[in-house]
């Protein structure tokens, strides 16, 4: 390396010197870093600095950081706020954990008082997984005509489709659901029509994006060859498509699921709308029925904060929060899976 | 233009006393554990273009981009080693990288002017260094425009979106931009390999006036345009630098065989 | 064997096909039939007159209002925030542990049921802070619910500004912050702004998050009395507020006047309306700016 040295260079050592020398003879003035301009006829060098040397870097920092904290403290706030009123049930006013979890009556203001949130857990869960139950082979279904039976319609018209169904509010779908569904269930099976039968189609198609979304996302994504191999094999395009892409998608596909659940899981007022609202365990998927978050908001405006009553209804959001966690950490956990 | 290029660099690279207006001194330059640039001592002269060769991933443009502290912006790059500047170790922790840039302007390989009109292109800098006056960033706009060739072009478009314009004229246009702020160097990333025949001669006949009031600094894969446009060639090999010289020594009689053979297009 | 496989192709095809166009039926169906229900009830007076709580001929004039308003209130809160965060995450954020850990922060911040967002309001801005049921909480609320949202749509955008924009602005000698806010941000502003018109869709539609925060009723407002502290006058932060959604979601499970469903069906049409046009809006804006700002070649 050394020995590569360019000999017709003063070289460096001879170099630094003139220039050093150079700068202490002309000290350059801080704020005008204009005194070594060129002379010619070159346009006018901006003379004055008219921002501080930080030029807003550390405005800059300081802000974005401002607004990064703001998220941080908002969550741990509301962490901490919802868990400290829901424990309160238990350290507070002595309601057993156990009797919480799986016992199955729920009577608040009943003599004597009762507090089995287990019919509105159940209720959650299944409205939610029967929910992701028809959303999925619907979802995959879409995705696969996105993105191999027509590709151009697809993104022209179902991919708006599905936008669009996800921008439409949750009351909105409530309200359909309780002027066509629940009559309709009305008609044709036993019962009201009103239950975790009409919550679950209502969710569904509230998820139905979610999952689109993420499936389409990892077809879209499968290597070119996957795909061409299977058909240069001679296999037909459904033969491809249950053996080749398929399994590929498999743990997006569970991911989407997974989220799909989550969104159904907490959304409120569209399931409370459609369920029915009777606080037990329904014998039939066309019963009256109630959820986590139905029970939640009918009763939190009807009990006095402080109370046992309004409470127990912090430990439900509570629970909410908690499984919130837990499909975060399964989606993590799939995602993770996923990249290997 | 092929003809008249080199022998107007070799009258100027005779030009005594072109005092080092940046200098690279043991200059390493690190992507995580990779050593892309090895000790590299380089220096450049006041009014004279250095061409940088060498074969792809040879470190040439990591090398460039080092010398305005660009590579700050990668994650995971650092620099060990000095780079002084009128006596001022800009490579030093603490050196006010900001206005360091505006004392060395830079070009890309690809045009990249700002989503924004021709005039703001050029004003932008400047305005944003203080000028405020209307009618002096007038002058400057029309002063920068002119000396690349683009003012007759432009001048009554001034307010049409810069993205309006050919590959060959962004490119001047980010030369215009590149001067609006008055820097002492210029670094020229390959400022031509993106553009067709007539777009390169006119970058390259702009480069040689340009020589006369800035040290430019280019990188190039292309050995006509190093003959054509530089005073002095260094090659570069494998984050090496192999060998530095005036430009007609560098093409017409290398010391190593490595540069020879690069030359001659026996590698690379 | 071979003609079973084709048949099974044939088959499975037909099946994707049925249920693409089921799910395009569903959106149809769904908006076709809001709009014809809801269509004929809509006229000027129901979108101005307020609603009643016995009689026939209710309006859902403040209720649009207060959507309208709710939505401005959260997005001035929501969006410094937003894209001040979302700028950290695309420019300031090193790899590491504590980028790491915002990022499940904001991940964790949008899979919150809004429900439960709602409650927190309720315990921080409506009790703690005293705010009591009004405009100012609910907006509170919704930027909770809405800023996860907006950090992401701004990140996107930042990162997809080409390298070399914000590397000629560096090399021009500006500060990281200036090459962000002046050269980054205005490349990446149809990005944002597209992204940004879509999340203020879903807090226009919002209800859940709103119901213990802005309230479930609205005080009689005096459209003629704009003073902002006047407790009567619609520009009130401080007043209680009922949103579209919130009013719709009453009507349903509470509604006592004869006309209920016809005003439910009349105001999910305006909020679907509403929504579709912020749909529509966001993309045309979109296109529109992108087109402007790389002009045409």
């Amino acid at each position: 390396m050394k020995a590569t040295l360019d000999p017709a260079r003063p070289g460096s050592e001879g170099a630094e010197p003139t220039s050093r020398a150079e700068a202490s003879s002309e000290p350059r003035a801080e704020a005008s870093p204009a005194s070594a301009a060129p002379s010619g006829g070159t346009p006018p060098r901006p003379t004055a600095r008219r921002k501080s040397r930080s030029g807003g870097e550390w405005f800059g920092k300081t802000y974005t950081l401002i607004c990064v904290a703001v998220l941080i403290v908002t969550i741990f706030s509301i962490v901490y706020f919802v868990a400290s009123k829901g424990l309160s049930t238990f350290f507070v006013n002595g309601v057993s954990l156990k009797e919480f979890l799986f016992g199955t009556k729920w009577a608040p203001d009943g003599e004597p008082q009762s507090f089995g949130a287990l019919p509105f857990i159940t209720g959650s869960f299944v409205t939610s997984i029967l929910a992701a139950c028809i959303s999925a082979p619907l979802a995959f279904c879409a995705a696969i005509f996105m993105t191999e039976l027509m590709p151009k319609f697809g993104k022209r018209v179902m991919q708006p489709v599905i936008e669009l169904l996800a921008g439409i509010p949750s009351v909105v779908y409530g309200f359909v659901g309780l002027t066509v569904i629940v009559p309709f269930f009305r008609a044709i099976f036993p019962g009201q029509g009103l239950g975790l039968a009409a919550g679950a189609v209502v969710l569904s198609i509230m998820i139905l994006p979610t999952i689109t979304t993420i499936a389409t996302d990892a077809m879209s994504n499968l290597p070119r060859g996957l795909k061409e191999g299977s058909y240069a094999l001679g296999a037909t395009r459904w033969q491809t498509i249950s053996r080749s892409i398929l399994p590929a998608v498999i743990p997006s596909m569970l991911t989407g699921v997974v989220l799909g659940i989550a969104r159904a899981f907490g959304e409120a007022l569209a399931v409370q709308m459609v369920i029915g609202n009777a606080p037990h365990i329904p014998s039939s998927l066309f019963e009256s029925a109630s959820t986590l978050t139905s029970v939640i908001t009918l009763s939190m405006g009807n009990t006095i904060m402080g109370q046992v009553q309004n409470n127990v209804l912090w430990s439900l959001a509570l629970v909410l929060l908690v499984m919130t966690f837990v499909f975060v950490a399964i989606v993590r956990v799939l995602e993770r899976r996923s990249l290997r | 233009m092929a003809i008249a290029a080199p022998s107007s660099a070799i009258g100027a690279s005779t030009r005594p006393g072109g005092s080092a207006a940046l200098a690279a001194e043991q200059l390493s330059i690190f992507y995580g554990e990779k050593e892309a640039v090895k000790k590299v001592d380089l220096s450049f002269a006041r009014g004279s273009v250095t061409a940088l060769i060498g074969p792809s991933g040879c470190g040439k443009s990591t090398f460039l981009r080092s010398l305005n502290r660009m590579n700050d912006t990668i994650a995971g790059a650092s620099a060990k080693g000095s780079i002084w500047l009128d006596g001022e170790d800009i490579n030093a922790p603490g050196t006010d990288v900001v206005s360091l840039r505006q004392r060395i302007g830079m070009v890309w390989q690809k045009p990249n002017p700002f989503y924004k009109s021709i005039y703001e292109n050029v004003a932008f800098g400047p305005r944003y260094h203080g000028v405020r006056n209307k009618r002096e960033l007038d002058e400057i706009v029309e002063s920068c425009l002119r000396r690349t060739a683009l003012w007759d072009e432009t001048k009554d478009r001034l307010n049409q979106s810069a993205l309006a314009l050919s590959g060959g004229q962004q490119q001047r246009l980010c030369i215009a931009r590149a001067l609006s702020v008055q820097p002492e160097i210029l670094l020229m990333d390959e400022p031509a390999s993106a553009l067709d025949p007539v777009s390169t001669s006119k970058i390259e006949e702009l480069i040689s006036e340009l020589k006369q009031e800035y040290c430019i600094v280019i990188v190039t894969h292309n050995m006509g345009q190093a003959a054509r446009v530089s005073d002095k060639t260094a090659f570069f090999y494998m984050g090496n630098l192999i060998e530095h010289n005036e430009t007609n020594v560098i093409f017409t009689n290398p010391e190593k065989k490595q540069t020879d053979d690069y030359i001659s297009g026996r590698f690379g | 064997m071979r003609m079973s496989n084709k048949t099974a192709d044939r088959v499975a095809t037909a099946v994707f096909y049925f249920f693409a166009f089921l799910i395009i039926l569903i959106l149809a169906g769904l908006i076709g039939f809001i709009l014809y229900r809801g269509l004929s009830h809509i006229s000027f007076g129901f979108l101005t007159s307020p609603p009643q709580t016995f009689k026939v001929g209710g309006g859902i004039g403040p209720q649009l209002f207060n959507s309208l308003f709710l939505l401005v209130l959260t997005m001035i809160i929501t969006v410094p925030l937003g894209i001040g965060a979302g700028i950290y995450m695309a420019e300031y954020a090193r790899p590491g542990r504590f980028t790491d850990f915002i990022r499940l922060v904001v991940e964790v911040l949008s899979s919150f049921p809004s429900i439960v967002v709602g409650l927190f309001g309720l315990l921080v801005f409506v009790n703690y802070f005293g705010l009591k049921f009004s405009l100012l909480a609910g907006a509170l609320a919704l930027t909770v619910f809405n800023l996860p949202l907006m950090v992401r749509i701004t990140e996107q955008g930042i990162r997809g500004v080409p390298r070399e924009q914000k590397e000629a602005g560096l090399a021009l000698g500006l500060t990281r912050w200036k090459t962000i806010v002046k050269i980054m941000l205005p490349v990446a502003l149809p990005t944002i702004l597209t992204g940004t018109i879509l999340a203020a869709g879903r807090v226009f539609g919002e209800a859940a998050a709103l119901l213990f925060t802005a309230g479930m009723s609205s005080p009689r407002l005096d459209f003629t009395d704009w003073n902002p502290f006047s407790p009567v006058s619609p520009l009130n932060p401080l007043r209680p507020a009922e949103t579209l959604a919130v009013h719709i979601w009453k009507i349903n499970s509470e509604g006592i006047a004869p006309d209920a469903a016809q005003i439910a069906a009349g105001a999910s049409a305006v909020l679907i309306l509403t929504v579709l046009l912020f749909n529509l809006g966001s993309r045309w804006l979109g296109r529109f700016l992108y087109r402007k700002l790389t002009a045409s070649r």
